[in-house]
């Protein structure tokens, strides 16, 4: 479990992070979402114990970074931003040094140790030196580094940055095998990720929280939540027919590829009338879309927002 | 394993794998045994004693010291490892302790190489073996305390030459502060008390007392004292750092 209350921390006259209060559960996948410079890394910073806050404090499975470091420590596996590791150690030498730091057992280590690497696929690069490592590689080590001790509480730090979407993949299916049972913090700028991976979503700008919620219900609240799209050759009687519907509040056309999407009013749900009058009028249509809602939109609109219009779901 | 044993085993490696252990080795041992024979007379004196080694191991501290501690924190903190390893189960105190440690047993095993030297003393003599012992001490101490230094300043600044560059400069300051020239410099700004102060910080003086096989209890607590207080400082600006 990771809490925060009130979590803060000024940099001189800026606040990168400003009373933030969140609390992710075991078993929970929350993503940390935000822009470039949203404070989402000195937010993790504090949890991680490496920078102390101004205020506020955080905690981790129940113990208080500030007063019980060395347990929050314990409890916690991160990996911080850029996946920083020794260069200069091969991949075996690093994570027995992670294995002596964290105090493990020889036995548990290196049981742990057989198990991460093959989980992670690094049994081909224990001999080789971190630095001679592709980025991706190393941020897999960096991972490994992270759960290696078998935390309750894992925190990521855009664990899968500058990775191919092939070990994206991997990666995500690690993090989804290791979500039951624990609790696990990821930040990001992906909106792919969060459809993915998080159960549950906090948007933060300006390092305040705007946000909150499931990943469906930030989709919700998008203009295209609920809206219907498709595309019909010789479509302009149609259009105007469209716009007719008492459930249509508004018509868009794509200028590139013609894409017609109809959006609803507030309330009403629009795809069989659109069906019902294509029919009518009888158009062939390939293919027609009921949208979920686009997250980058939602995305946008929190985060340019001013900051005063804080909305909690 | 303790944390600092960790720590300072994974240091210890880190020397040796990159080319700073073996240059500095090499340098350190060859400038040794250089300064010995030529600028110390080591012959010409016609004594069995180390007097001459002894005596150059305080310059070349000045140049070869920083440079093992100066990569000490400059590196981590701009490498981004300082977040991983302080993301790991160990207390500030604990980290100095592995990594001021580590750098000190590495000069501890610089001048056991200079055994040699010993062996040839005493193939050509019968030196004082218990006042060489005291020179080796004095010297292993001494270099613990530039060493603290440059672990309190490397903490100061992500760059190695900034962190070199003050290293060295705080060092000559203290070796020289019992030097009459230094001493008449602050006599005239100074009353009598302070800079009789000043000439109790010198380096030198402390050095050359244990050098000379005297092992005045007040030497060594010199020294041991030094290398806390600067250990502590350098915890201290750690500390710092992380607080806003």
């Amino acid at each position: 479990m990771i809490e925060t209350e009130r979590l803060t921390r000024c940099y001189g006259t800026l606040t990168a992070v400003d009373e933030l209060t969140i609390r992710a559960e075991p078993g929970q996948v929350l993503g940390l979402l935000g822009p470039n410079g949203a404070g989402k890394s000195t937010a993790m910073r504090m949890i991680a114990g490496f920078l102390a806050p101004s205020s506020g404090s955080a905690r981790v499975c129940g113990h208080d970074v500030s007063r019980e470091p060395l347990k929050a420590k314990r409890a916690l596996g991160y990996l911080p931003e850029g996946a920083p590791s020794y260069g200069e150690l091969t991949v075996r030498e690093f994570l027995v040094f992670i294995i002596r730091m964290r105090g493990m057992s020889s036995d548990f280590g290196y049981r742990r140790f057989d198990e991460v690497i093959g989980r992670l696929q690094l049994e081909d690069v224990l001999e080789q030196t971190i630095d001679t490592l592709s980025k991706g590689l190393r941020r897999r080590v960096g991972l490994a580094q992270a759960i290696l001790h078998d935390p309750p509480v894992l925190m990521l730090d855009e664990p899968t940055d500058g990775l191919d979407p092939n070990q994206k993949h991997t990666v995500r299916q690690l993090i989804d095998a290791m979500a039951r049972e624990r609790t696990i913090l990821i930040s990001t700028h992906l909106l792919e990720e969060v459809h993915a991976l998080c159960n549950r979503v906090v948007i933060i700008a300006q390092g305040k929280l705007m946000a909150d919620a499931t990943p469906a219900e930030l989709e919700a609240r998008s203009r295209y939540h609920g809206a219907v799209s498709f595309s019909a050759p010789g479509s302009a009687v149609a259009q105007e027919m469209l716009g007719r519907l008492p459930q249509a509040a508004a018509i868009e056309v794509d200028p590139l590829d013609g894409r017609i999407t109809v959006f609803p009013k507030p309330g009403e749900r629009i795809l069989e009338p659109v069906e019902v009058l294509l029919h009518q009028q009888g158009l062939e249509v390939s293919e027609i879309q009921l949208e979920r809602g686009r997250l980058d939109e939602v995305f946008r609109q929190i985060t340019t927002a001013p900051a005063t219009t804080e909305s909690r779901a | 394993m303790s944390p600092v044993v960790a720590l300072m085993r994974r240091e210890l490696r880190s020397f040796f794998v990159t080319p700073v252990a073996y240059v500095f080795l090499v340098i350190f041992l060859v400038l040794a045994g250089l300064l010995t024979f030529y600028s110390g007379d080591f012959y010409e004196r016609g004594q069995a004693d180390l007097q001459p080694f002894f005596v150059m191991h305080p310059w070349l501290y000045l140049i070869l010291v920083p440079a093992v501690s100066m990569r000490m924190w400059a590196e981590e903190s701009k490498g981004g490892t300082l977040e991983l390893l302080l993301s790991l189960p160990i207390n500030l105190v604990q980290a100095m302790l592995g990594k001021f440690l580590a750098a000190w047993l590495f000069i501890g095993l610089a001048l056991l190489l200079t055994f040699p030297i010993w062996l040839t003393v005493n193939y050509l003599g019968s030196p004082d073996n218990g006042v060489i012992l005291a020179g080796y001490l004095g010297s292993w101490l001494m270099a613990g305390a530039f060493l603290a230094i440059g672990a309190c300043l490397s903490a100061v600044t992500q760059s190695q030459v900034v962190a070199f560059i003050l290293t060295a400069v705080v060092c000559v300051l203290l070796l020289l502060a019992g030097q009459p020239e230094v001493l008449d410099f602050f006599q005239a700004a100074l009353p009598r008390r302070l800079v009789h102060a000043v000439a109790h910080l010198s380096m030198l003086q402390h050095f050359e007392a244990i050098a000379r096989g005297v092992l005045d209890l007040r030497d060594l607590f010199y020294f041991l004292f030094s290398i806390l207080a600067w250990l502590g400082a350098g915890v201290l600006v750690l500390d710092l750092k992380r607080t806003p």
